[in-house]
């Protein structure tokens, strides 16, 4: 176990040059704003002195260098700056719609695996057969699928047409009440309450963006699935296990569909990159209100350090994601303890 | 003598063009797909049977009919023409950045798989960096910071691919490095820039054509992305992820073919270049197929 431990800290050391890398370009993008950012925050109705009194309290009249670590002062407090659209904290701003954006994402990722998995180990296991050419022709069509684009054609589909869906304006009716905070996901919050309705008002707007999500992340899932599969049942372990007259069900579940798994989930984390960025217009279609959405609106007003916190956010979740596939992965996998 | 021994690889790999061409025809497919859409860039405004930017109040919001294929839009701007137009526009930028991307990241990844030693560090860090934002992510942070243009979102699509050529050039010219016929050319007295652009890097065009065709078609769906969220690209022009976008807000009263068709177009777009990425790597690489 302690060997263990050590590569866990091991791997948390190797992701912090990478957070190191995210603050600095986080920074430089910062710093990069066309134009003269004091003139820029001290608003229209500026003179020179107030021009100057605004560079003089951003610290933009210091050298690069010391501005780097007065941004990582801030940063290390928490502190990400105002956003000028909303006039809110943008740390505080972030953490109210984070959950929104993680309930969709999560809700979508749980759909798309729950269909790309026995979509894949299918296909691999009955090489040739409609399965195994439904799954090509999935996997290659869904990598060409704007998300935008199928969100707006669910909307049209099960909205305009067939009238099943409710109207794409976010998390919940205006006739219903948010549920009493304490996660801040809908469906766990309303169910926690006990509130039923509430629950299924909830369910029925979050379908059609997730599943226009899921529709996006089902190919490279079942493409990876696949793959692994197909590896995994030409092995020899396999085949010895084969031999010695284990079940089908056995070998294909016990033995090779638990050692298919382990690429399956270092994809996943590539997956959710996509899916955070696919989240941005997912969001703005289905009026969805997390901090994809608050992003692209901060981004019409040029709220800029709005949009540097969420890029810098999205980053270290995406980092922080990573990080825990992998210690997942050291846990998981068994040969990596026996070999230190 | 030396043309024995260069058409006789030619014709071979020919050959073997044409043998995967007939097992596979969707490749082939692939191809005639292409050409469409390259027709469309490059003839689209000498097609259009209207003017794409006049508009037209007295048949606004039509749907598709024989005089208006994709109908007309809210100003009665005929889409059919909008769609055709906008071809050579998502094509330049797609296509821009993806060479923008081939070229930057061959020269970085050949120094990084040549050199090693720190330039290898220092240029895998950076692209480790980049791989570490949601890519998407990365690109509306850059156009954000560098100004909403066409050209920052063709910089900042070529930005976030870079590390994908990088890194498939620096493992193809790593292996080779020592090779015999490197080591020859080197000591025949070439510079090392020579032996490296001359003899080792061509060796890494087979997987990086794939991989262009692959990014093409990411590359534009991630420019129509940036577009529909209201970066780059602005109204009135005609681009598909705008007229998407624009399209939107039409969608919940029944007017579908404003979004629809630009929508198509798109997916066409990306999906013959996914299908020829795909055919291409069968070409190129036939253990590789799945």
């Amino acid at each position: 176990m302690a060997g263990r431990a050590r590569i866990i800290a091991s791997r948390v050391a190797q992701a912090l040059p990478v957070v190191v890398g995210v603050v600095i370009v986080t920074f430089l993008l910062t710093r990069a704003l066309p134009g003269d950012p004091a003139a820029y925050f001290a608003g229209p109705a500026a003179n020179e002195t107030s021009i100057a009194q605004i560079r003089a309290a951003l610290g933009l009249d210091k050298s690069l260098p010391e501005q780097f670590a007065i941004y990582v002062w801030h940063l290390l407090q928490g502190d990400l700056g105002q956003s000028i659209s909303t006039g809110q904290p943008v740390l505080e701003e972030l953490v109210r719609r984070l959950p929104a954006s993680l309930e969709l994402t999560l809700t979508a990722l749980l759909l798309s695996c729950s269909i790309a998995l026995p979509l894949g180990v299918l296909a691999a296991t009955r090489p040739g057969s409609w399965v195994d050419h439904l799954c090509r022709v999935l996997v290659t069509a869904g990598v060409s699928l704007p998300t935008f684009f199928t969100g707006l054609a669910l909307v049209y589909v099960f909205y305009y047409l067939l009238g099943l869906a409710p109207s794409p304006i976010g998390r919940l009716d205006f006739v219903y009440l948010d549920p009493p905070r304490i996660t801040g996901f809908f469906l766990i919050d309303a169910a926690l309450a006990g509130d039923w309705e509430t629950w299924a008002a909830a369910a029925r707007q979050i379908v059609l963006p997730a599943v226009t999500l899921a529709m996006f992340t089902l190919a490279p899932i079942s493409r990876i699935t696949r793959a692994s599969m197909l590896q995994a049942l030409s092995s020899d372990f396999i085949r010895t296990a084969r031999a010695a007259g284990l079940t089908r069900a056995t070998v294909v579940y016990r033995y090779a569909f638990r050692n298919a798994m382990l690429p399956v989930l270092t994809t996943l984390g590539m997956v959710f990159s996509f899916t955070l960025g696919a989240n941005v217009l997912v969001e703005k279609v289905f009026a969805w209100p997390g901090i994809g959405s608050f992003a692209v609106d901060a981004l019409v007003v040029s709220d800029y350090a709005a949009v540097q916190g969420f890029v810098l956010a999205m980053a270290l979740l995406f980092v922080v994601l990573n990080l825990a596939i992998d210690i997942a992965y050291t846990l998981v996998d068994p040969r990596i303890g026996f070999e230190s | 003598m030396a043309d024995t021994t260069l058409t006789h690889p030619a014709a071979t790999s020919l050959r073997h063009v044409a043998y995967v061409l007939r097992s596979n025809p969707v490749t082939g497919v692939a191809f005639a797909m292409l050409a469409v859409i390259l027709a469309a860039a490059l003839l689209g405004p000498a097609l259009a049977p209207y003017d794409p930017y006049a508009s037209d109040a007295a048949h606004a919001l039509e749907p598709p009919s024989w005089r208006h294929w994709f109908g007309t839009d809210n100003l009665g701007r005929d889409v059919f023409s909008r769609v055709l137009v906008a071809t050579r526009l998502d094509l330049a930028i797609s296509v821009s950045a993806v060479v923008l991307s081939f070229v930057v990241g061959s020269a970085l990844g050949s120094a990084a798989g040549y050199w090693g030693g720190w330039t290898d560090r220092v240029l895998s860090r950076m692209f480790d960096t980049i791989m570490a934002f949601p890519l998407f992510v990365l690109a509306m942070g850059i156009v954000a910071a560098l100004g909403n243009t066409v050209e920052n979102v063709v910089y900042a699509t070529a930005v976030i691919n870079v590390p994908f050529y990088a890194r498939l050039v620096r493992a193809e010219v790593n292996i080779r490095r020592e090779s015999g016929f490197a080591l020859a050319a080197r000591l025949s007295g070439n510079a090392d820039w020579r032996v490296l652009a001359f003899h080792i890097f061509p060796n890494a065009l087979p997987p990086m054509m794939v991989q262009v065709s692959l990014n093409l078609g990411w590359a534009i769906l991630n420019a129509a992305g940036l577009s529909f969220i209201g970066l780059g690209v602005r109204p009135p022009t005609a681009e598909w992820g705008i007229m998407v976008a624009e399209g939107a807000n039409f969608i919940v009263s029944g007017e579908w073919w404003l979004a629809v068709f630009p929508g198509l177009a798109l997916m066409f777009a990306v999906f013959t270049f996914n299908l020829l990425g795909d055919g291409l790597r069968d070409m190129v690489d036939p253990r590789m197929r799945t």
